[in-house]
């Protein structure tokens, strides 16, 4: 927070002295704790001013929109949610988009009309009572489909986590693959004869419920009825998807510094000492992977709930990739990291390439459609990115300690390179 | 880290006599290949000729699938790195064995025999040679600087130079489907009975068994191949032993690509292939190489063959057949139940990483 630089000129010095008397004065917490409610409070009123922003920016052209903004807290959920996986535990998932498909239709599947042979209504916000399928209230789905997709992680972990690093990368890949062919092939799953329809085949299950507060509680305290229904649907969508986001943040800086976060990082840093010290192996790795699982569930569903459907076609390896990137140029284990990359990631995917490209391409002569070829430049990412700075662009604390201290072991995973 | 907990790496060469899993496991296993011998008993009696023909179908796509697992198996045996960018080199040698092929030679159904032969031939030397270049340079480029680096860091690695090299195909080439499958005859080169072989399929084995046999010869009987298996027991040894690792390792990289330029060009001779076809036949191959025990040339022949047929069958049988849409997860399920079951594969011999 300190480096503010050799100072050089009287505007400095007095800026320095400022800095020195008041911020040096507060106390450690509110330091830490100013400039995140800072920021949050910046996040939490971006559909506010987001009006009044500019636009015509050079290369980026316009801010985000509140729609995109949601998107990308649904990203940065899954990769704080891949993080726990890849980042504390050291465990290379590459099919992390399974764990979003189960959360997307899990949604499917409790909170909308697919399953026309039934009528079930739990709490469903601003749905007529009539309608056929099955309608739970979606706060509640969120919850449904995180601890669904936790018991998919503990299903696919328990037979896999036994391996040892890349098998355990190729495993997760298979299984990244056959969720997304299954719900795809999965309109008739009934074997021989009749037809028992589970995810909708390529059409994928739509429209899903959005979230809601209800009459009673519109009429008490003011909150909106059905997401979906209101005037500011992106807005509504934007505030409850932050609350998520924090939600998950809290839940994860929390967990890193638990007695099973440090069981984690101390399997990530030598899974045999760590076996020796009396850390259960196979328990603490499929911990990782439920609760990893179940970020990307909550988030997936989440995400439905936003798109009102999910579709097969959504759930591709390249996905799986897109988080691994943002973990990976966060730094691997750092939180805030991942949020960053995961925001500017997420950007770059849903307006900011193609804003740039559409720049580039009329403000210079370079001719080049940069949306085209999107997963090749993530790829340059990851491979500059592992060559020249493996701790990624904000390192994990413990790791810059390590560094200072000078005590990084030869081996980890995350140390810089030693030649 | 994970994968770096012994101060020195066991080789996958090196065999650990440790005795066989406990019995729940191989009866499951042994179930399981029961239960598809009963499955291919019944379709056998069911069709015979088509069952026959399938699996010559089978075969041929194996022999692709196997020069390309080749790839996967050579270099993780010198490395232990599982190289992602591999099926899209693949991809794009395929891609470039068209260009050359047919814009540049400017081979048609038409075209005689004789020169068809040679313009081929001509296309394979040159695609192997692009494969191996590009595959060179991916181990110059990245692969080297990380060799020192836990396996963990040249495996993201090796994802982003697989996305890097599809973009290049995809860059290059558009979205376009790409084949020459029309530039050999399908018609049959012998029959026995009602079976006939055409020659499409015929060609694929008649490139493939030499590009084996000289493989085999290239690694089991050269100086350099003895440095490969060197360099793959104990890198630190055999560079006290005289043996230039980084020659060697680059020397393996040439091998893996040349075959997957040689598979490149099969592929399009029999399917037709684009950008990202590269993408999934390398997960197949990789399945290929696992399911033969990955770091076993003999293996992952096998397997692709396996594989192959198992594709073939789950895809042409009639009877409690799942489909062509089922084949990627069928690939997978095996894929996961070897490593699972039998880590170190059908021929391997057991290594720590399975355990």
């Amino acid at each position: 927070m300190a480096s503010e630089g050799t100072a050089h000129t009287g505007f400095r010095d007095s800026l320095r002295g400022f800095w020195n008397d008041t911020w040096g004065r507060l106390p450690p917490r509110a330091r830490s704790l100013i400039p995140g409610i800072l920021l949050l409070s910046l996040a939490a009123l971006y559909p506010v001013y987001y009006d009044s922003l500019p636009t015509g920016v050079p290369m980026i052209q316009s801010f985000p929109s509140v729609s995109t903004g949601v998107i990308m807290i649904v990203f940065i959920m899954m990769a704080v949610g891949l993080n726990i996986v890849v980042g504390y535990c050291g465990l290379l998932d590459l099919g992390y988009v399974a764990f979003y498909a189960v959360g997307a239709y899990t949604a499917g599947w409790l909170a909308s009309g697919h399953f026309q042979q039934v009528k079930f209504h739990l709490g469903s916000a601003g749905i007529s009572g009539e309608l056929q399928g099955i309608h739970i209230n979606m706060w509640v789905v969120l919850v449904f489909a995180g601890a669904l997709t936790a018991l998919a992680g503990i299903l696919i972990g328990l037979p896999t986590l036994r391996l040892r690093g890349d098998y355990l990368a190729i495993v997760t890949l298979g299984f990244g693959e056959i969720v997304p062919q299954f719900v795809n092939n999965g309109d008739d799953v009934r074997p021989g004869p009749g037809v028992f329809d589970l995810t909708a085949g390529s059409f994928g299950i739509n429209p899903i419920d959005s979230p809601g507060f209800g009459q009673s509680l519109n009429e008490s305290l003011g909150l909106p009825i059905n997401f979906q229904q209101s005037f500011d649907r992106a807005n509504l969508f934007y505030w409850s998807a932050l609350a998520l986001l924090l939600i998950t943040i809290f839940c994860s800086v929390r967990l890193r510094d638990s007695r099973l976060g440090r069981a984690w990082v101390a399997i990530r840093e030598d899974e045999t000492a760590a076996a020796a010290m009396g850390v259960p192996l196979m328990r603490t790795k499929t911990w990782s992977y439920a609760i990893g699982a179940f970020f990307g569930g909550v988030a997936g569903a989440y995400y439905a709930s936003f798109k009102s459907g999910a579709f097969p076609a959504d759930f591709y390896f390249n996905i799986s990739i897109f988080l691994l990137c943002m973990v990976i140029l966060g730094g691997m284990g750092s939180v805030w990291g991942v949020v960053v990359a995961g925001a500017i990631l997420t950007w770059l995917n849903q307006e900011g390439l193609a804003n740039i490209g559409g720049w580039l391409n009329r403000e210079t002569p370079l001719r080049f459609e940069v949306t085209e070829v999107q997963f090749g430049l993530y790829g340059i990412i990851i491979v500059l990115m592992m060559l020249f700075r493996p701790v990624g662009l904000i390192p994990e604390s413990r790791h810059k300690r390590e560094l200072e201290e000078g005590g990084l072991p030869s081996d980890t995973l995350y140390g810089e390179r030693h030649e | 880290m994970t994968v770096e907990a012994q101060p020195e790496e066991p080789s996958p060469r090196q065999a650990i006599g440790r005795r066989r899993r406990p019995s729940v496991t191989s009866i499951i296993g042994v179930v399981f290949v029961a239960l598809i011998v009963i499955w291919l008993l019944r379709n056998f009696i069911a069709d015979p000729e088509l069952f026959i023909e399938i699996s010559l179908i089978g075969i041929t796509t194996g022999a692709v699938y196997a020069l390309v697992a080749l790839g996967y198996t050579l270099v993780y045996g010198i490395l232990q790195l599982i190289n992602f960018a591999h099926g899209d080199v693949f991809a794009l040698c395929g891609l470039v064995a068209y260009t050359i092929s047919i814009d540049v030679l400017g081979l048609t159904a038409d075209t005689s025999t004789l020169a068809l032969i040679g313009g081929l031939l001509l296309t394979l030397l040159l695609v192997a040679a692009f494969g191996a270049t590009v595959n060179a340079t991916i181990e110059f480029l990245a692969y080297r600087r990380l060799r020192d680096q836990p396996r963990l860091t040249m495996l993201i690695t090796a994802v982003g130079m697989s996305f890097i090299v599809s973009n290049i195909s995809l860059y290059f080439y558009g979205v376009g489907f790409y084949s020459a499958s029309d530039l050999i005859p399908s018609r049959s080169a012998f029959t026995i009975g009602d079976i006939s072989l055409g020659w499409n399929k015929l060609v694929v084995v008649l490139i493939t068994i030499p590009v084996l046999l000289i493989l085999t010869w290239l690694v089991k009987s050269t100086k350099q191949g003895k440095g490969m298996r060197a360099v793959a027991q104990d890198q630190d040894a055999a560079a006290m032993m005289g043996i230039n690792v980084n020659r060697t390792i680059t020397f393996t990289f040439l091998l893996a690509g040349s075959l997957a330029g040689a598979a490149g060009l099969l592929f399009l001779l029999l399917f037709n292939m684009r950008y990202n076809t590269g993408f999934e036949l390398g997960l197949i191959a990789f399945t290929a190489a696992v399911l033969g025990g990955i770091g076993n040339l003999a293996g992952a022949t096998l397997g692709g063959i396996l594989i192959g047929l198992i594709q073939a069958w789950n895809e042409g049988l009639t009877h409690w057949a799942a489909g062509g849409s089922w084949t990627r997860s069928i690939v997978f399920a095996i894929l996961i139940a070897i490593l699972v079951f039998r880590p170190e594969g059908l021929l391997g011999e057991r290594t720590p990483e399975g355990a």
